[in-house]
């Protein structure tokens, strides 16, 4: 176990012990939730490390950095970004992801385009936006979404 | 209404076992082809099971508190007559709890538009809640480092504020032609 997931495991452990302190039965409650989307998510999770066992396997580091590796360009990102978009994967799944492949030669640019994208964009979950939202604040958020995790992703890639 | 939600969910749930046995079987049968790879294959994906399995349970915990304790109706009640800079600094914690996937946000999002919440406020609460989630960061820390979660974190919340800014006025500007 890293620090971070040390470090983690404590916060989480303290604020649960907070609250149980305040209110026994909705602790139990939450709880209750919470064993309920651990088993849930689950399935998604192995299937997540089934597929990033078989792609850094199968595809070499070269492979993974000429389509979404530095020199792939505008292009590239744009490519990830749309990816990104039409995707539908629980977003705290994404993280493992994108971690697995930027070790593999992705760039920066392509990782936060493709963290971004994915969270703030639904193709999927457009119907329900349009009719909560109306159709011009949902299309609006979601193009708006689009343009601004590309310069987000941009910059990230020339700060760090 | 609630047997209805409990369906479904068995039924993504069914489908996510599907897809499970469908790449699990690809595994092996790519595994069989190519012998060699298996070190590899074994090495990578149980590197990523361990660290999962150190933050996950964690990560449900902290979600399923944040879903009991923070009840839907207090978030619409302090987000819909709030503005300036505490309505923007309001949407962004209310956002960033963790209380479930973005769709669960539209309803709200919905009831905030027909309170008279200001539009930028409303987009600055959904992108908040679709991209800074607490639990998310957590994972993002975990997997890609402090550097990068705090970068990704800031630009996102200026740019989130200039974006919902931008939606305002540019809702206003065709309402107004219209």
């Amino acid at each position: 176990m890293n620090s971070t997931a040390i470090f983690i495991n404590i916060f989480s452990l303290f604020v649960l012990l907070v609250v149980f302190f305040k209110d026994r039965q909705k602790t139990k409650q939450a709880l209750k939730v919470a064993v309920q989307s651990f088993f849930n998510i689950l399935p998604t999770v192995l299937i997540i490390i089934v597929l990033i066992g078989l792609m850094l396997t199968f595809v070499s580091s070269s492979e993974i950095s000429t389509i979404i590796g530095e020199q792939s360009g505008l292009r590239g990102v744009l490519i990830v970004a749309l990816f990104g978009s039409v995707m539908h994967i629980p977003a705290l799944l994404a993280f493992p992801l994108a971690a697995s492949v930027l070790e593999n030669g992705a760039s920066i640019v392509a990782v936060a385009v493709f963290i971004t994208t994915l969270t703030m964009i639904g193709l999927l979950t457009l119907p329900l936006e349009i009719k909560e939202l109306g159709k011009k604040m949902a299309l609006l958020r979601n193009g708006l979404s689009f343009v601004f995790a590309v310069i987000i992703a941009l910059i990230m890639g020339s700060i760090l | 209404m609630k047997s209805e939600a409990r369906k479904k969910q068995n039924k993504t749930f069914i489908r996510d076992i599907i897809i499970l046995l469908i790449s699990l079987s690809v595994a092996v049968v790519l595994i069989s082809f190519f012998p060699q790879k298996r070190p590899r294959f074994m090495e990578v994906s149980w590197n990523f099971l361990i660290e999962m399995i150190a933050i996950l349970p964690a990560v449900m915990i902290l979600m399923g508190l944040f879903v009991v304790f923070v009840p839907k109706d207090e978030i619409v009640k302090h987000l819909g007559k709030t503005s300036g800079l505490k309505g923007v600094s309001l949407a962004l914690f209310f956002g960033a709890l963790p209380t479930g996937p973005l769709y669960v946000a539209f309803p709200l999002a919905g009831m905030l538009i027909k309170k008279g919440a200001r539009i930028s406020n409303i987009i600055i609460f959904l992108s908040a809640w679709a991209c800074i989630k607490i639990p998310q960061e957590m994972m993002e820390l975990q997997f890609l480092g402090f550097k990068f979660m705090a970068a990704r974190l800031v630009l996102t919340i200026i740019f989130v504020i200039i974006m919902g800014r931008i939606s305002e006025a540019l809702m206003e500007w065709t309402e107004k032609r219209t």
